[in-house]
C-alpha cells in the first residue's frame, strides 16, 4: 500500500468523481422542476418543507454534532421572523438584507442560550431551552411591536428586479437558501470547526486536552445553529405572509427535535431527510384522510378511540408511532436504515459475483 | 530553568489526600517513570498536570512558567499531551479524525473559512490537506495505516491504545504524558510498548512522563523515577537506585 501518493484532497472534496456531479446536476434538474410540474397549492407544502430542511440543518449542528439538546428551538424560528418583519415593515429594509440580519440576531440569542448550556447537561438544558422557547412566544404575545397575539402581516418582498410574491419564485428563493447552507455546513462539519463540535460530543474532556476551547465552541454551535434557525423563521414568514405566537408553539420544538433523531443525528443527509418527511407530515396531516378505504377507517378509528376532532390529531399519533419506532429499530434514523440498504444491496452483488465466478478451490 | 517542575503537589478530595505535598524535576529529552502501587496516586499527578484537576496546593511549572490552575486547553496549547489511562477517544470518529483533533491547535480555519471551503485551494481545504499530510507518517509509524478510516470505537483494544497514543503525538508535543501504556497487555505487547517509547523518544524531540503499573518496564526505561505510595513521594533517582530502594520494595511486597 503506498500512502504517499495519497490524495488528501479527495478525504474532505464534495464530489469526487464524475458519479456525484452526475448525481449533483440531477438533484439540481428536480429540484428546479418540481414546482413547475406540480400543482400550485403543493408548492406551498414544497417550501414549508425546504424551511423545515433549513432547520434541520441547524439541529444537526447543535444536537447531532455537538451533542446538545434544545427544545426552544421555535423560539429561534420566531426570533428570525419576526426580526426579518420588523426590520422591513418599520425600518423599510429589503427583504435580501433583512433576511441575513435575521440570522444574526437569532445567533446573537443563540450564544446567550449557549451560556447556561456551560453549566447544564442532559435535562437541565433540555429544561433551560424549553423555557426559551417558552418565554419567547410569551414575549412575542404580549407586546405591541410584535402585533400580540394578532401577529403581523408580512409585507410583499422583491429580490432585485423579481417580485417574490408567487409560490414558485419564493420556492426557487428557500431552496437556493436551503441548498447553499445545506453545503455550507456541510463543508463546516469537515473542517476544524465541525471536527472540534462532535470531539466535545464524544469526549469533552478528551477534546480539552487536545487544546478544543469546549466553552467557545459550546457556545459556537449553539449560535450557528440559532442562525440557521433564524433564517428559516425569515423565510417562513416570507412563505406564510403572515406571523403570530400561535405558530411558534413547543410542539413545534419538539417537532424539530423528533426530525433530527428521525432523520439520524449526525448525518447531514438525515437530517435532510427527516426535515422533509416530518414537515410533510406537520403541514399535511389530514392528507390520510384522503387515502381510500384506510383514510376512511382511520377516521373512524380516531372518533371513536382518540378524540372528536378527527383526523389531525392522528396525525400526531403517526408521528408519534414514527418516531418511537425509528428509536427502536433503528436508533441511526432514516439514514442508518439507507446505509444498512447500501450494504445490504453490495453483500448481495458480492454473494452473486462469489457464486458465478469459479471459487478458489475449483481447480 | 527547569523544563519541567513540580512543587508541593497536593491534592486533597474532601477527607482523602490522594497526592501529598509531590515535588520532582524532569530534564528536556528525558524519560521520568512515576510508579507505585494502585492508588498511590499516579493518575492524580497527571490530571493535575493536564489541568483537568485543580491542585489543592503546589504549583506547577513548565518553560519557566507556572501552568497550575490554567484550563486543560489552555495546558495543551502549551505543548503538554497526553493519553489515558482508560482509553478516551473520540468513538465515532475515524483514526485520522482522531489524529486531526491532536491538530487542531496548529490549525486556524475558523467558522468562515471553514463553510467558504470550494476548491483545494480555498484556505481551509490547504490547512486539511497540509496537516492530514503531516499525521500521515505517524500512522505509518504506529502502524494504523490500516485503520486509518474506521471508527475507532469499533477497533480492539490494543489498536485504540495505539490511537491514542498517535493522537497525543499529531499534537507535536513538547512534553508527553502517557498513563498506563501496558495496561491490559501480555508480556509480548508489553516489550514492543518498550522498544516504541524508546523509538519515539529517539526520534522525536519530546520529553516522556510515563506512569506504568509494570515495574520492571517503567524502570528499564526511565532515566529517572519517581515512586509513590499513598499519594506520598518514597523514593525520586536513577532507576538502579530505586530497583533497590527498601521503601519501593516494601510499597509493593508489604511490610512481610
Amino acid at each position: 500500500m503506498i500512502q504517499s501518493s495519497r490524495d488528501h484532497y479527495a478525504d474532505i472534496r464534495l464530489f469526487s468523481g464524475r458519479g456525484s456531479w452526475l448525481k449533483l446536476a440531477l438533484l439540481l434538474v428536480v429540484l428546479v422542476s418540481l414546482p413547475l410540474v406540480l400543482p400550485g397549492y403543493r408548492v406551498f407544502t414544497l417550501n414549508y418543507m425546504a424551511v423545515f430542511v433549513i432547520v434541520g440543518l441547524g439541529m444537526n449542528v447543535l444536537v447531532g454534532d455537538t451533542g446538545q439538546i434544545s427544545l426552544g428551538h421555535a423560539g429561534f424560528l420566531a426570533i428570525g421572523a419576526y426580526t426579518t418583519v420588523l426590520l422591513m415593515t418599520r425600518l423599510g429594509m429589503p427583504f435580501p438584507f433583512a433576511l441575513p440580519i435575521a440570522g444574526c440576531v437569532s445567533a446573537l440569542f443563540g450564544f446567550l442560550l449557549g451560556l447556561p448550556a456551560l453549566r447544564l447537561a442532559g435535562p437541565y438544558l433540555a429544561i433551560a431551552t424549553l423555557g426559551f422557547g417558552l418565554a419567547i412566544t410569551q414575549i412575542i404575545a404580549h407586546s405591541a411591536l410584535f402585533g400580540g397575539h394578532m401577529g403581523l402581516v408580512v409585507p410583499d418582498a422583491t429580490l432585485g428586479p423579481f417580485s417574490l410574491s408567487g409560490d414558485v419564485s419564493k420556492y426557487y428563493l428557500i431552496v437556493g437558501v436551503a441548498v447553499v447552507l445545506a453545503l455550507g455546513v456541510r463543508n463546516l462539519s469537515v473542517t476544524r470547526v465541525g471536527r472540534a463540535f462532535r470531539a466535545i460530543r464524544d469526549n469533552e474532556i478528551a477534546a480539552a486536552t487536545m487544546g478544543v476551547d469546549v466553552a467557545y465552541y459550546k457556545t459556537l454551535s449553539f449560535a450557528v445553529s440559532a442562525a440557521l434557525t433564524g433564517v428559516a423563521g425569515g423565510l417562513l414568514a416570507l412563505m406564510t405572509g403572515f406571523i403570530s405566537p400561535g405558530v411558534f408553539t413547543f410542539t413545534l420544538s419538539l417537532m424539530f427535535l423528533a426530525m433530527v433523531v428521525f432523520g439520524g443525528l449526525g448525518s447531514i443527509p438525515g437530517a435532510i431527510l427527516g426535515s422533509i418527511v416530518m414537515g410533510y407530515l406537520n403541514l399535511e396531516m389530514d392528507a390520510f384522510q384522503e387515502l381510500p378505504v384506510l383514510g376512511r377507517a382511520l377516521e373512524d378509528f380516531s372518533e371513536r378511540f382518540m378524540s372528536t376532532v378527527g383526523l389531525p390529531n392522528f396525525g400526531w399519533v403517526v408521528t408519534g408511532m414514527l418516531i418511537v419506532f425509528t428509536i427502536l429499530l433503528e436508533p441511526q434514523g432514516l439514514y442508518g436504515l439507507w446505509i444498512r440498504a447500501l450494504k445490504a444491496i453490495k453483500r448481495s452483488k458480492s454473494a452473486d459475483a462469489n457464486s458465478s465466478l469459479p471459487g478458489p478451490g475449483a481447480n | 530553568m527547569t523544563f519541567f517542575a513540580v512543587d508541593g503537589l497536593t491534592m486533597r478530595f474532601g477527607g482523602l489526600t490522594a497526592l501529598d505535598n509531590v515535588s520532582f524535576e524532569v530534564d528536556r529529552g528525558m524519560i521520568f517513570s512515576i510508579i507505585g502501587p494502585n492508588g498511590s496516586g499516579k493518575s492524580t499527578a497527571f490530571n493535575c498536570i493536564s489541568g483537568i484537576y485543580q491542585p489543592t496546593a503546589g504549583e506547577i511549572h513548565f518553560e519557566g512558567e507556572c501552568i497550575s490552575g490554567l484550563a486543560p486547553h489552555l495546558i495543551g496549547r502549551r505543548g503538554i499531551a497526553r493519553t489515558f489511562q482508560n482509553i478516551e477517544l473520540f468513538g465515532t470518529e475515524s483514526t485520522i479524525d482522531n489524529l486531526m483533533l491532536g491538530r487542531h491547535q496548529h490549525m486556524k480555519s475558523g467558522l468562515w473559512s471553514g463553510v467558504a471551503m470550494l476548491g483545494s485551494a480555498s484556505s481551509a481545504a490547504r490547512e486539511e490537506i497540509e496537516n492530514r499530510e503531516r499525521v500521515e507518517w505517524i500512522l505509518e509509524l504506529l502502524d494504523l495505516v490500516r485503520v486509518r478510516d474506521r471508527p475507532v470505537g469499533e477497533l480492539p483494544y490494543g489498536t485504540q491504545k495505539r490511537v491514542e497514543l498517535a493522537r497525543a503525538l499529531a499534537m507535536e508535543p513538547k512534553l508527553l504524558l502517557v498513563d498506563e501504556p501496558s495496561a491490559g497487555m501480555n508480556a509480548d505487547e508489553r516489550a514492543e510498548v518498550g522498544v516504541r517509547m524508546r523509538e519515539l523518544r529517539g526520534e522525536l524531540d519530546m520529553t516522556i512522563l510515563l506512569i506504568e503499573h509494570h515495574v520492571q518496564l517503567a524502570i528499564g526505561l526511565a532515566d529517572r523515577v519517581l515512586a509513590l505510595n499513598f499519594g506520598k513521594p518514597i523514593a525520586c533517582g536513577a532507576p538502579e537506585e530505586i530497583r533497590q530502594h527498601p521503601e519501593v520494595i516494601k510499597a509493593y511486597l508489604g511490610d512481610g
